[in-house]
């Protein structure tokens, strides 16, 4: 009951829906003790008599029966035929799906191949091939679309039932000596109940049409017996001269269908989880900016600086800080690292840059991205897709996922260069296999008509790189590049990448959780901790000598510099949830050294010379003062 | 890809076999004398013996099949009482009509659900999406029957735009512009309920394929956001909405039946209906077969179209 009740709270269609359906039913339902007329009583003189004629208010048809009373009395029979369709295809079906799901094996395999036969064919045609064998009339045409529609149920149920036949508590009914009926009654069947409800609420509609399509063609209830279908079939001879008579019926089953349709969609949507996260929800072409201040004057310098970035994630009423007032500065030549466990921020970070964060859920809720000078938060799109691939490209991790799937490497290759410049087509497969051979690709003419599922891990890699470099772009992100390669590729790649650095003067920015990439690569590093930059500085001093205790951690898990890839979950404890941050320094639920004073308000980035560092109490440091 | 359509072709037979049987046991299903029942009002002694002697009505069910299975594999659907023609030529030619609808009628719902989807999808909770999706309820709620009675009174009576009914005018010439005039109003009514079937599908299916990692990468590469939706999460999506339509072109084929009817169409559909009412048996089942084969062949296409959009399942 609750249950309906929050599914009406939230879909209000389903709620009209639901209250329509009722008020159908119950009208049909009281149409015994309603003054009607007699539907059945003929009267040649009142013939096509118009709606809101006297004592009829829907006029009445071709022998002068009464319209209200015949719809109320074809409704009723309508909807009892499409209910008693749906329960028998339900029932049978259900049975069917269960006794092969359950038993599986030979049994299993000859069943569902008979379903498939009878899914092979054109839904109606079925229907009629019975209706045909047994004859017309009303039962018979149930029959039909009950048989019809009892495969559907079946395959259903099937699938259902062969996942809980697996399950701990099956097992455990056999062991305890149950036979394998008393199993499906008392376990397999109140588990499969409610998809079977949600089955039959979903096509029960579709069962009423079909049942009334079948009286309309004169193939189900007879004379004088009347539903909605064969109403409007007998009405359909004077629908030019008297419309109304088959308006009547037509509306009715519009009525009802649409109102099943709508409560069915209702019941779906309550019931599918991503639905209620926000999961299905479509990413925007850019993310959403609600800056809460205005942006914070410029005062890095660098190609391509971040200051202050806040980015958030709005998941019904949670605010969840991804990013929480971040800085950094790339100039050209330079290499900065930003290192983090997973959910410190660091990829948001990155994507936040030309706004292709996920959104919804992502909104960039302040602070300004500058690339040469030029605010990139809140810009128009054009501006955005201008800048995207052609000044800042992107490297991704796991390239079998970011390639699209169904074209050719060269073809994702020519539209990365031709979405920036203008020319043709054969110019630009060129200079895909120049770019192929960039990244040392062999056989580039050969490789440019692969398909991404074609190729290896690192060769994917590669074309993820030249298809960054596509359009000689001056900054480069690279959000974990390397992570889903061995080592021996891995060390290549990050060797190509440094090659391309030197010899194109390109700013990089490289993403990772990998200490070790971050020695070879990066001058500069900045550490991410919940959403944060907790330490920045040259490389190799902060490798040195790390002055945060979180990096301190981090870099005593890298025993050897470059050995491959090491977890940084090899700390104990997990980084707090980004929604319920705590007072003060995020960290210190994990660190050793926390005192009172660490959980006491907001801890400032401390620079000092090249580097800086957002603790109260950093390792090996000459002694500070506390407060400030 | 020429060894994936024929092994595609070859797993055809069985469903094929298994279709007539399945006609051959409903058939079966006919209570009291099958050759008085088959044969209805037409039941002269001549014609019931000749019917036990052509289905060998003595032998027992399996022989039975296999005799009625040789005959209509040497094309021999039997004869139509009611026509006096051979079952088969009836059916062919009936067939071509009912092509024509339900082609018309397929190509229409395609083009325009899966456009319908996709901008809904691209516009999610818009103005745009909202006005798609109540559009969609409806046409999936309404009898497809009674749109095309509507229809022939707002178009055909009140505004004259189209004929009432029919194939081919009854005088004047039969070409293509009067067939098309014929034809506008039963293919649109025809297409309603598969176009929002497909709209809605297309429309889940992108929204599950945007949220994809390449879709990212597409906008990181500075692709516009039109070609971003039509070009890269359409294609993707389209391995998921290929089979709906497969399936689809199985209700439109289905739905064409009561179209025809209130259009007056010539088509099969209309020659079953006429058939059942008058218990002419055999013509029912042979359309039945010929119907449901011809849609098994269009689903090895629609296999066969995938497999060319996805180059992961070509072997
Ligand atoms: S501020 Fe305190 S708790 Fe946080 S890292 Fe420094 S010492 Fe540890």
């Amino acid at each position: 009951m609750t249950g309906a009740f929050f599914l009406f709270s939230r879909n209000r269609l389903a709620l009209v829906g639901g209250i329509v359906l009722c008020l159908v039913v119950l009208l049909v339902l009281a149409a015994p003790i309603l003054p009607l007329t007699d539907p059945d009583v003929t009267n040649t003189a009142n013939r096509y008599l118009p709606p809101l004629s006297e004592g009829a208010l829907l006029g009445t048809d071709h022998l002068g029966r009464d319209l209200l009373s015949r719809l109320l009395w074809g409704t009723r029979l309508s909807l009892a035929v499409g209910f008693a369709a749906a329960a028998i295809a339900a029932t049978i079906g259900a049975a069917i799906g269960v006794i092969a799901g359950f038993y599986g094996g030979r049994l299993d395999n000859v069943i569902m191949r008979g379903v498939d036969m009878l899914m092979a064919f054109p839904y109606i045609l079925l229907a009629l091939a019975i209706v045909a064998a047994l004859g017309p009339g009303l039962l018979n045409a149930l029959i039909a679309v009950a048989a019809v529609n009892v495969p559907f149920f079946a395959r259903n149920i099937r699938g259902i039932t062969v996942g809980l036949a697996h399950k701990e508590f099956v097992d455990a009914a056999r062991l305890s000596g149950l036979s394998r009926p008393q199993i499906i009654l008392t376990e397999i069947l109140p588990n499969v109940l409610p998809v079977i409800v949600i089955a039959m609420s979903t096509t029960i509609g579709w069962m009423i049409l079909e049942t009334a399509g079948l009286s309309f063609l004169g193939l189900g209830s007879q004379p004088p017996q009347a539903d909605l279908g064969s109403m409007l079939g007998e009405a359909r001879a004077a629908l030019i001269s008297h419309p109304h008579t088959s308006v009547v019926p037509g509306v009715m089953i519009l009525i009802i269908v649409m109102s099943i349709n709508l409560l069915g969609d209702g019941i779906r949507d309550a019931l599918d989880p991503r639905l209620k996260s926000g999961a299905l929800s479509r990413p925007m072409a850019a993310t959403r900016v609600r800056r809460q201040a205005p942006a914070p004057e410029p005062n890095l310098e660098g190609i391509l600086t971040v200051e202050g970035l806040e980015t958030e994630f709005h998941v019904g009423p949670r605010k969840l800080r991804a990013v929480g007032g971040v800085s950094l500065s790339v100039k050209p030549g330079e290499c900065i690292g930003i290192i983090g466990e997973s959910g410190s921020g660091k990829s948001v970070t990155a994507l936040s840059v030309t706004g292709l964060v996920a959104s919804p859920p992502g909104v960039i809720t302040g602070g300004a991205v500058r690339y040469r000078g030029d605010d990139l938060i809140g810009a128009p799109y054009e501006r955005l897709r201008a800048v995207r691939g052609r000044e800042i490209a992107y490297i991704f991790q796991d390239p079998l996922a970011t390639l699209h799937p169904l074209y050719r490497v060269g073809d994702q290759l020519v539209e990365a260069i031709k979405a920036h410049q203008k020319i043709g087509t054969e110019e630009a497969r060129g200079k895909a296999v120049e770019l192929l051979r960039d990244v040392r690709i062999p056989n580039p003419e050969r490789r440019i008509s692969d398909y991404p599922h074609e190729m290896s891990g690192g060769m994917r890699q590669r074309v993820g790189i030249a298809m960054a470099l596509a359009n000689d772009p001056e900054v480069i992100i690279a959000d974990e590049p390397t992570t889903a390669l061995d080592v021996t590729v891995q060390a290549q790649i990050l060797s190509l990448l440094d090659d391309l650095r030197r010899s194109r003067d390109l700013a990089i920015i490289f993403i990772t959780h990998d200490f070790g990439v971050v020695a070879q690569l990066c001058d500069r590093v900045a550490v991410m901790y919940a959403g944060k930059v907790v330490e920045e500085g040259p490389t190799k001093a902060v490798l040195a000598a790390p002055r945060h205790p979180y990096t301190a951690r981090l870099i005593a898990c890298v025993p050897e510099l470059g050995g491959g890839r090491r977890r940084l979950e090899a700390i104990p404890g997990l980084p707090p949830a980004v929604d319920r941050l705590p007072e003060g320094c995020a960290f210190a639920e994990r660190c050793n050294k926390a005192r009172s004073a660490c959980r006491e308000g907001h801890i400032p980035l401390a620079q000092e010379g090249d580097r800086a560092v957002r603790c109260l109490f950093p390792e090996e440091a000459p002694a500070r003062e506390a407060a400030e | 890809m020429g060894g994936y359509i024929l092994r595609r072709l070859l797993s055809a037979v069985p469903v094929l076999l298994g279709i007539t049987v399945i006609v051959f046991l409903i058939m079966a299903l006919i209570p009291g004398d099958p050759a008085t029942a088959i044969l209805g009002s037409y039941a002269t002694p001549e014609n019931v013996a000749r019917i036990n002697r052509e289905l060998g009505l003595d032998a027992p069910l399996w022989r039975q099949y296999l005799i009625w299975l040789g005959n209509m594999l040497q094309g021999d659907f039997g004869q139509s009482f009611a026509l006096n023609r051979p079952v088969l030529d009836e059916v062919l030619e009936r067939f071509g009509a009912t092509l024509i609808l339900a082609g018309t009628a397929f190509v229409l719902c395609s083009l325009l659900g899966v456009i319908a989807g996709t901008i809904s999808a691209a516009n999610q909770y818009g103005w745009a999406d909202k006005a798609i999706t109540f559009t969609v309820l409806l046409g999936i709620s309404i009898p497809s029957f009674f749109l095309g009675m509507m229809m022939i009174l707002l178009f055909a009576v009140r505004l004259r735009w189209f004929p009432v009914s029919g194939m081919w005018p009854i005088y004047g010439a039969r070409d293509a512009a009067a067939l098309i005039s014929h034809l506008a109003m039963p293919a649109i009514a025809l297409a309603v309920v598969a176009t929002g079937v497909i709209a809605r599908l297309s429309r889940s299916a992108l929204l599950e394929v945007l949220r994809q990692d390449f879709i990212r990468t597409a906008r990181a590469k500075g692709v516009h956001e039109r070609s971003v939706i039509w070009r890269h999460a359409l294609r993707a999506a389209m391995v998921s909405i290929l089979p709906v339509l497969g399936i689809q072109a199985g209700f439109v084929l289905s739905g064409a039946v009561y179209i025809e009817i209130v259009f007056q169409w010539p088509g099969i559909g209309r020659m079953l209906v006429d058939a059942i009412l008058r218990r002419d048996i055999l013509l029912v089942q042979g359309g039945v077969i010929v119907v449901a084969a011809c849609y098994v062949f269009f689903n090895i296409i629609v296999d066969v179209a995938q497999s060319l959009l996805d180059p992961r399942i070509r072997t």
